[in-house]
């Protein structure tokens, strides 16, 4: 009886250590999981900035500036302008 | 071995001790305070775990516990096209305890000021509160925050927040608005979707570690709900061609203001929709209220003789003429009671259609004469004149349209070629989707329509649109009002109105010019009307004024949605041969 008793405490003592490790396994996972969600939400941030730079570089007065001045593109005229296929250029339309 | 016997034996079991007679208060008395000793623990522990628990608890959990708020940021607006035109990105409000910061070295409080852009004055004005809470500055970029947090200054602390930043600046302005600091919104569809557009922050409950880390969720946690993103209808590049070409309109005729509106008669989506003078929604210093009104939406002014189409579309559908009635219209002058009516330019006996496509306000007259008040009002009153269009965007007008009973004669002549109505230029575009759709009237609409368009409300039989779309065509041909709206490819219509302005109830000599119009006839897809408020350069006439802004705009808008071209090749050419359009 007394062995018994005595297993059963070993047994308790095991359990007892095995449930502080686990917790502090899961406490470090927990913790490797918020470092990287916050890096999710940083990055997310940055994508966020980088669109908006994006479309400020990409306005429509930037890029016609840019055409006509540096580019020295100019609109054809009626004359120059032959349309081939209708059925193209209905699709063409961005 | 002697074993010495007391003389009186007395077994192990019985002590000597407890033999001798003592008071039996004195055991009572121990045991009853021993008793209450324990009934006071007793209390006691009942007092804290049940009665302060409450208390106890929040103190304890305070040691490692902490809410957190999570975030949420406003959604985004963009164009049909997914092209952003508001934004929000994260920024750092700096804030201080007064108190606190007041202890920095001259040589930290150099640097902070440096740092914020800040001269060390400002800073001292700003640490000079007696308050225990002062905001430093506001909306400072990420970077900057980081270094200034680096620097760990007493008492300077730091709060995430949110700016709004518009990429396409000035020409969106008035239809997207903008918002406040804090994130609500003031104008324009930022005021209109606040609701949706709204993030609502979430927050959950953790536990913190000696060293700030977070080492587990206690709780429940409510997850952030990020503002919807609104998708409008708006398409950028053709907003961008009527913006620019406003201005250009604008400034050429030397206005005061003007506006456009493109709609997709399909649909009945604005494409776009610009006003001048605009602003930058994003340095909105030194704003004047002129700039900031969204005239296409909130103001309302006589159209003239764009109504015009109107009249002749009731008087087809009643029967009452047919395209080719001719009316006469000499001597150019008509006098109704006291007042005499008067063409521009002296005509002679007209058809219906030449009516139109000449401008002759004598003819529309004649035809407008044989209604009952009852059924022109009615016409105006279907055609959304007088109601706000519902768009649920802010400061939409009405314009305004009196009740049929008090009309005079008079006023039902003036009423048929646009003077005594006022209306909104959006309500006018929208009038015109009922030329543009076989006779029905769309409802308008700010954002993408992701499934089939709303049905339209008829108004005027097919028949009587084909007709009126060959008049409209007529205006912008040799002989017409507006030969300078005609759009190298396509075949457009429309019609030019050149309006007094009511200025305290009295005509004034200034004017406004306008052209509303269709195209490609054939097939109308899309409705442009532009809007030149007080032109004083070398003319004032709708089709001089917003006939060519209307030519680009629409032309540059049928090409972008890559409209096939309707015109016979030669009309472009003989176009060309004159010169640009």
């Amino acid at each position: 009886m007394l062995r018994f008793n005595m297993m059963l405490l070993l047994v308790l003592v095991v359990c007892a250590l095995a449930v502080v490790t686990s917790q502090h396994r899961g406490r470090k996972l927990f913790q490797a999981l918020e470092q990287e969600q916050e890096r999710a939400r940083q990055l997310d941030v940055e994508y966020g900035q980088l669109q908006l730079e994006m479309s400020t570089w990409a306005t429509h007065p930037r890029i016609e500036q840019i055409a006509r001045d540096r580019l020295h593109m100019v609109a054809p005229d009626a004359l120059g302008r032959v349309v081939r296929a209708p059925a193209e250029v209905r699709k063409g339309g961005r | 071995m002697v074993v010495r016997r007391p003389q009186r034996g007395h077994r192990y079991t019985e002590s000597p001790v407890l033999q001798l007679a003592l008071q039996g208060w004195r055991s009572r008395t121990v045991g009853l305070l021993l008793m209450l000793a324990f009934l006071a623990l007793v209390g006691r522990s009942f007092y804290l775990q049940v009665i302060h628990n409450d208390f106890l608890q929040e103190k304890g959990d305070s040691r490692y516990r902490r809410d957190i708020e999570i975030s949420a940021s406003r959604g985004k607006i963009v164009d049909r096209h997914g092209d952003m035109l508001a934004v929000s990105t994260p920024m750092k409000s700096i804030w201080a305890i007064p108190g606190d910061a007041r202890t920095m070295s001259t040589p930290q409080k150099r640097q902070l000021a440096e740092l914020l852009d800040l001269s060390v004055r400002e800073l001292d004005g700003k640490l000079a509160s007696e308050k225990t809470f002062t905001y430093v500055k506001r909306q400072v970029p990420p970077e900057t925050a980081e270094r200034i947090a680096a620097q760990k200054f007493p008492g300077v602390h730091q709060e995430k927040e949110y700016r709004r930043f518009y990429p396409t600046g000035d020409m969106t302005a008035h239809i997207v608005g903008f918002t406040g600091v804090d994130d609500k919104g003031l104008e324009g569809v930022e005021l209109a979707f606040q609701n949706s557009l709204l993030g609502r922050p979430g927050s959950r409950t953790v536990i913190r570690d000696r060293r700030g880390n977070i080492v587990e969720d206690v709780g429940a946690t409510k997850p952030p709900q990020d503002g919807k993103d609104i998708h409008l209808a708006l398409d950028s590049k053709i907003q961008y061609l009527a913006y620019s070409h406003l201005k250009a309109a604008v400034e050429a005729n030397k206005a005061r203001a003007g506006g456009a509106v493109v709609i997709d008669a399909r649909s009945g989506e604005i494409l776009a929709l610009a006003n001048w003078p605009t602003y930058n929604p994003n340095n909105r210093e030194h704003l004047s209220g002129a700039q900031l009104r969204n005239r296409a939406i909130t103001d309302t002014y006589e159209p003239g003789s764009v109504m015009k189409p109107f009249t002749a579309a009731l008087a087809l559908e009643r029967g009452k003429v047919r395209i080719d009635t001719v009316i006469d219209c000499a001597p150019g002058r008509l006098t109704i009671g006291s007042a005499t009516i008067s063409d521009a330019h002296k005509h002679g006996a007209l058809t219906v259609a030449e009516v139109i496509q000449k401008s002759s306000n004598v003819g529309t007259v004649k035809m407008a004469l044989g209604f009952q008040p009852k059924e022109m009002w009615e016409m105006y009153d279907r055609l959304g004149f007088g109601q706000a269009p519902n768009l649920g965007f802010p400061g939409e007008v009405n314009g305004r349209l009196r009740p049929w009973k008090n009309w005079r004669p008079i006023e039902q002549a003036t009423m048929s070629y646009g003077h005594g109505i006022a209306v909104s230029l959006i309500q006018m575009a929208r009038a015109y989707t009922v030329f543009a759709r076989d006779g029905e009237l769309m409802p308008l609409s700010l954002t993408r329509i992701e499934e089939t368009p709303p049905h339209g409300m008829r108004i005027f039989s097919p028949q009587t649109v084909r007709e009126v779309r060959i008049m409209l065509e007529m205006a912008v041909q040799p002989g017409g009002t507006a030969p300078k709206a005609r759009v190298a490819g396509y075949r457009v219509g429309g019609k030019t109105g050149t309006a007094h302005k009511l200025e305290g109830g009295v005509y004034a000599r200034k004017y406004i010019g306008s052209f509303v119009g269709l195209a490609p006839i054939s097939d109308p897809r899309l409705v442009v009307a532009v809007m030149i408020d007080e032109p004083s350069g070398t003319s004032y006439y709708g089709g001089d004024v917003a006939g060519p802004a209307f030519s680009q705009i629409m032309g540059g808008a049928l090409r972008t949605l890559g409209v096939a071209p309707d015109a016979p090749l030669q009309v472009a050419e003989v176009a060309a041969g004159k010169g640009r359009l």
